[in-house]
């Protein structure tokens, strides 16, 4: 059954964060705080989900913030929206700070990686991120096993698609073609237009 | 590694999976493919959905100290567009960057190139060369137009076609990535649809993977576009099933 809910942003009063963000660009400090409170507690959960570690995980959130407002004048609008653009700077940044800390993972880790879920369970009880969360989980269940288990440890846990195929002993090219089909049904599932 | 090969590349891409190399390699070919580039936006924006499923709470110290460091921080300039030449995208929010835009006219223009030597007669090349520069600049001016409207489609066996309307010119182009060759003897002709009736809108070129083409004939209220596999020169009404239909939702 289909759900009647669509569930775009948290839902922080006042102006929108494409807005924000376009003021953000101009140097407004008072719209960047606006920006600040309505992507820090996805990016800082999205950052966590990928390092573990909540040290780490909230310097680089500081990291990505900071980019933001140093980089606003590059977003264009039209490209996608605001959250896309911080939720795609705020993986790249987790995942390069993943890639530089271990230049090898050992077998345990792997184990490790591959015993974990998606760390639903840490997420605040905000009614809005629950939605999120329940759409997203639904959506997730409309995939294969194998396609889930690619996206999500592409994704939640930063690995390359090579790790991935050699984690799950898959050939390369059946991980490219998961990761695409994976994201392309979810994609239709949650009904994502850019 | 193949076009095909970098082609599957945009969901590895669009969770950061790919290692140097290969993201460098994939970004060249997203400059030149415009269907991938939005695919990689929507599987982008998907992969954000995931983020914001597990969204957490942040401590208010780290609030502060974010508010704090951005007030000795620099903003960087907007990137402005170079002299006489636009960098902006087109109005329409799915519209077509006019870098892509200059890399779909040289292939268009390229096209026409390659038809110019295969005829190798001077006088036959002349008047192909000003048909090519004529379509390719009408090619142009709908993808450039304010109003285009722009519907990517996946077919299958990965290619990817996209469709640019512009209802202001009354013409539509269409641009294919990856297609497979037609079957031997065959090949890929365009339709309008009107409520169901096609009306024909020129062929592809047989030999090409990769096309930017002009739809020949005026939109002419038609809803959609569809392709089917007909015996050379074109049929005047479809005789196989379409691969591919795709509305304009106009």
């Amino acid at each position: 059954m289909r759900e009647p809910v669509s569930i775009g942003l948290p839902a922080v009063p006042g102006p929108d964060l494409q807005e924000l963000m376009g003021a953000v660009a101009r140097g407004d400090s008072d719209a960047f705080a606006g920006v600040y409170d309505r992507v820090a507690g996805p990016v800082l959960g999205l950052v966590r989900s990928v390092l573990r570690d909540p040290a780490q995980a909230e310097e680089v959130t500081q990291e990505v913030l900071v980019e933001v407002w140093r980089r606003a004048a590059h977003f264009q609008p039209e490209k996608g929206s605001a959250m896309a653009w911080i939720m795609t700077m705020a993986h790249r940044r987790a995942v390069d700070r993943v890639r530089s800390a271990q230049a090898a993972t050992d077998r345990e880790e792997k184990a490790a990686l591959l015993a974990r879920t998606p760390a639903f369970d840490e997420v605040t009880e905000q009614v809005e991120a629950r939605l999120e969360r329940e759409q997203v989980r639904r959506c997730l269940r409309t995939l294969t096993e194998r396609q889930r288990e690619s996206v999500t440890l592409a994704y939640y846990r930063g690995l390359t698609y090579r790790e991935v195929a050699e984690l799950l002993a898959l050939p390369l090219g059946t991980v490219k073609t998961r990761l695409r089909d994976g994201l392309i049904r979810m994609r239709d599932c949650l009904g994502v237009s850019a | 590694m193949t076009t095909v090969d970098l082609h599957t590349l945009t969901g590895a891409y669009a969770v950061h999976a790919l290692g140097d190399d290969e993201r460098d390699a994939f970004e060249r070919h997203l400059a030149v493919c415009e269907p991938c580039a939005q695919e990689v936006r929507e599987l982008a924006a998907t992969a954000s959905r995931l983020g914001l499923a597990v969204a957490t709470t942040p401590s208010p110290a780290l609030r502060e100290r974010v508010l704090e460091q951005i007030t000795t921080v620099r903003q960087e300039p907007p990137r402005v567009p170079r002299q006489g030449r636009g960098a902006g995208a087109v109005r329409s929010g799915r519209g077509l960057s006019r870098f892509v835009l200059a890399a779909c006219l040289a292939a268009a223009v390229g096209f026409g190139g390659v038809a110019v030597w295969q005829h190798g007669e001077a006088r036959d090349a002349q008047r192909r060369a000003e048909q090519a520069q004529d379509r390719s600049e009408r090619l142009a001016e709908v993808l450039a137009s304010g109003d285009a409207r722009v519907i990517s489609n996946e077919l299958p066996g990965g290619a990817t076609a996209t469709v640019v309307v512009s209802l202001e010119q009354g013409r539509a182009a269409f641009l294919a990535s990856d297609m497979p060759p037609p079957p031997e003897g065959k090949v890929y002709q365009l339709w309008f649809d009107h409520e169901g009736t096609m009306r024909p809108a020129g062929l592809m070129d047989p030999g090409a993977r990769d096309t930017a083409m002009l739809m020949e004939g005026p939109l002419d209220g038609a809803s959609g576009m569809g392709i089917t596999v007909e015996p050379p020169g074109g049929s005047t009404e479809p005789t196989s099933e379409p691969v591919a239909a795709m509305p304009f939702g106009v």
